[in-house]
């Protein structure tokens, strides 16, 4: 491992510790299966409606049923505010969050139905889309979506060719050393990678290292999605 | 129909060919052509296969983002024009061009290609923009790869205008060049089954499980990823994609340099 000069994280925080997370299922009862998810100062929403008729019809498909994922991020949720309605950057990130979740739902048992995530972002501070991802695999869990596994994300970031994981906005503002973002989704139990983008620079080596260190984290978020979940149900 | 496809594509590949006769590993022959626009500040022609792509630079004036006073604006804009193939139509883009603005974006932006700071008039005021239009002509896959070496040609090829009271005089091209520090070559490989390719057509781009958009800069750093498609990809898929894609962005660098040079 070359030395890095990033050598100390707020808070005294570890390099592979996440920030504090907290994880609630059912907090939305008028949706079919809901779920809050908060890692540091970001917070997600997801709400599932479903499955339920598609409409228009021609879309409706006799095989399988239809995940659309839509990420929003309410108007005070960042230091300017963001304008309300669907940017480009919101539209990617819920193309991404459907194909982090699809590997794990088994949309076959829907045929012609539409199961609808809705999430929204109330605060974030970076890592917003893995927030949202992990929010809305709870959701569809609470809702009785039939599915494979869990599916937990984060972002691991490489500080200066230091691994670290979970970037708050901060550390993402860095501009005197080289930054590389990686948002990450996996699949705890197959640790196969449903969700995989990078911004900023890194070595193959070092890419390969971050993945590796992001596991057990991730299966460490898995764990806390679970016991949410389990929570719900308890009594 | 899309299921027999598959069965055919797949079929063949487990017996090494493509249903054009190329190699997994095989680009389809790249040309490229800089200035084949006269309207824009720089330009180029990307053909590949049947695939063309007019990537075009425009410059403007403008006000800086606020969490960036002194660095200049780069967008980068994509449609998928109906002319380019039978399955698209009219309105604003659609999460297809959304997605290949973006990644081509991405790797522009983090492998640092253009000198932002160098493109600053008045600190929180007045900056330049570098408005990038990617357009295909003729859609048979792998935008986002010929796409983003559009891009950079045209950066290459695109030169300042003149300036007249805060404003910009179009086709009044100046000698000096945009200030682009290095070049990041988006590599996609798409996964098919078990198989691995480079440069997909449309027909395999509508069967493939996932694909993964690695931008690699001149020493081999990686500078953006993109992972799409509906099948999840393991560590080693992983590994092997980002190989295949480091090996290949140097043929294509070396192709873009040789274009460049003319």
């Amino acid at each position: 491992m070359m030395s890095s000069k990033y050598n100390k994280r707020a808070n005294n925080r570890g390099f592979e510790e996440s920030r504090p997370i907290e994880a609630r299922a059912g907090v939305i009862k008028k949706a079919d299966g809901s779920a809050m998810f908060r890692i540091g100062k970001t917070t997600a929403y997801a709400a599932v409606y479903g499955p339920r008729e598609l409409h228009p019809k021609h879309l409706q498909d006799p095989k399988t049923g239809v995940l659309r994922c839509n990420y929003n991020m309410l108007p005070f949720s960042a230091e300017e505010r963001v304008r309300p309605g669907p940017s480009r950057r919101s539209k990617e990130i819920s193309m991404v969050t459907e194909k982090a979740l699809l590997p794990v739902v088994n949309l076959e048992d829907y045929p012609n139905a539409v199961v609808d995530v809705f999430i929204e972002l109330t605060e974030t501070d970076a890592g917003s889309r893995c927030a949202g991802i992990c929010a809305a695999s709870m959701a569809l869990a609470d809702a009785g979506i039939t599915m494979k596994d869990m599916v937990s994300s984060v972002s691991v970031g490489v500080i200066d060719h230091q691994i670290v994981v979970d970037l708050d906005g901060e550390e993402e503002h860095i501009t005197d050393m080289d930054v590389a973002d990686i948002p990450l989704a996996m699949v705890p139990s197959t640790e196969e990678i449903t969700l995989l983008q990078m911004d900023g620079k890194v070595g193959k080596e070092e890419l390969l290292k971050a993945l590796e260190v992001a596991k057990p984290v991730l299966k460490r978020i898995a764990e806390l999605q679970r016991k949410a979940l389990k929570e719900k149900y308890k009594g | 129909m899309n299921q027999d496809l598959k069965t055919h594509i797949n079929d063949a590949l487990k017996k090494g060919i493509r249903l054009d006769g190329r190699k997994k590993e095989e680009f389809r022959k790249i040309e490229i052509q800089t200035g084949v626009v006269a309207t824009a500040e720089g330009s180029a022609r990307v053909k590949c296969g049947d695939t063309e792509v007019i990537a075009g630079i425009k410059l403007d004036i403008g006000e800086p983002y606020l969490d960036s006073p002194e660095d200049g604006v780069m967008i980068v804009g994509s449609e998928m024009l109906p002319l380019s193939n039978p399955e698209f139509e009219g309105g604003p883009p659609r999460i297809d061009a959304i997605e290949v603005a973006r990644v081509i974006d991405r790797g522009i932006r983090e492998g640092k290609a253009i000198d932002t700071k160098n493109l600053c008039i008045k600190k929180g005021e007045l900056v330049w923009m570098i408005l990038i239009d990617v357009l295909p002509i003729n859609h048979d896959g792998n935008l986002i790869d010929l796409g983003g070496i559009a891009a950079l040609a045209a950066l290459k090829d695109a030169k300042m205008v003149e300036v007249k009271d805060n404003k910009p005089v179009f086709g009044k091209k100046t000698k000096q060049s945009l200030p682009i520090l290095s070049m990041p070559v988006p590599v996609t490989v798409v996964k098919i089954g078990d198989n691995l390719i480079v440069d997909p057509t449309d027909a395999e781009e509508k069967v493939l499980d996932a694909r993964l958009t690695v931008s690699v800069l001149e020493d081999g750093t990686l500078c953006a990823l993109q992972k799409a498609g509906n099948a999840s990809l393991s560590v080693k898929d992983i590994n092997e994609m980002i190989d295949l894609a480091l090996k290949k962005s140097q043929e294509i660098r070396k192709k873009l340099e040789e274009a460049l040079a003319k």
